[in-house]
């Protein structure tokens, strides 16, 4: 497998389509990119592990904390909403303050997006598991979409752990494996991904090189 | 912010207009164009991703392409007359054959 070099954070701003090199439709979705910046390094000397700390996300000095603020100032990147953290084998390539820019994707290459996923709020098993349900009609009164029997009588008297139930779905992190990068634009911050990728508009999107097959 | 993509070279349109629509065909290495002439059934859609579809009866076999409207295969549309109709989907031609099937020219 291969392994995760490089990583940028960015703003999924919707989906659109454009046409292809052979005029064919692609869907693809749009991520914005602008002023990502590596705002720490970890090395193994220092740290115990390797990896780099990216900052992304305009935002007022008053809506930060002080150690945040401080933090920033001192490596001299741009007051930022998210930090987020990407462990990598080899961060040579990388020093602090530096701006990522989206022509670290080339044009065709893949990558995994990770995003927090749109919530639903407390869902019911029809929603959130797929379950079918009971009968719209033969009878059925008041149990349209429930999910019946949950386990057997007085063995085992109990109800197993992990049994699929109604409950929260949604707002958890996802990761979108192996999509292909249709097109980077770094004078436009923006990075066109094929299909869709995990989370609202205007949502936090991490966009990592794959470590899926080749 | 995305670049432009719509194209504006191509006439305006309607339902009920009976056009040419010229569509690049690559064979192999080789690129033509091929007419596909009927009426225009339906507009659908806005901005990128607009479409429309054409009719036309072929052999006695009903035939209907839909093409993006800004799809560079697109080479060229020449509007051949005007149908005057009063509603923007004309599925009802699907179900008529010979002369019921014709849609009115416009009177200017």
């Amino acid at each position: 497998m291969a392994e995760i070099t490089k990583g940028i954070l960015g703003r999924k701003v919707g989906m659109t389509q454009i046409f292809d090199d052979k005029s064919r439709v692609v869907p693809v979705t749009v991520i914005q990119v602008e002023n990502c910046r590596v705002s720490g390094v970890r090395t193994q000397e220092k740290d115990g592990y390797t990896a780099i700390q990216m900052s992304f996300g305009d935002v007022k000095e008053k809506s930060l904390s002080k150690p945040e603020v401080g933090h920033l100032k001192t490596a001299g990147v741009p007051l930022a909403r998210h930090l987020m953290e990407l462990r990598l084998k080899d961060v040579s390539g990388f020093t602090v303050g530096q701006e990522i820019k989206a022509d670290i994707f080339a044009k065709g290459e893949h990558a995994d997006v990770v995003g927090v996923s749109k919530g639903k709020g407390f869902a019911g098993v029809m929603k959130r598991h797929n379950f079918h349900g009971k009968s719209a009609s033969h009878g059925t009164q008041r149990k349209h979409r429930s999910p019946g029997s949950i386990g057997a009588c007085a063995t085992p008297s109990r109800v197993f752990k992990g049994l699929k139930m109604a409950g929260h779905m949604g707002h958890e992190r996802v990761t979108m494996l192996n999509l292909e990068v249709v097109e980077s634009d770094a004078s436009k911050d923006l990075l066109l991904i094929r299909g869709a990728v995990p989370g609202p508009n205007g949502g936090l999107v991490l966009v990592r090189s794959t470590n899926r097959g080749s | 912010m995305l670049r432009p993509v719509l194209r504006e070279d191509l006439p305006d349109f309607r339902p009920g207009d009976t056009v040419k629509v010229h569509v690049r065909v690559v064979e192999g290495t080789r690129e033509r164009i091929q007419i596909f002439q009927g009426i225009v059934i339906r507009r659908q859609g806005s901005g990128v991703r607009e479409t429309f579809t054409v009719r036309k009866v072929s052999f006695s076999v009903g035939v209907e392409r839909t093409f993006p409207v800004n799809s560079p295969i697109l080479a060229s549309i020449d509007i051949v007359t005007r149908g005057d109709v009063r509603r923007a989907k004309l599925y009802y031609l699907r179900s008529r054959v010979g002369r019921a099937a014709k849609v009115k020219e416009k009177r200017f």
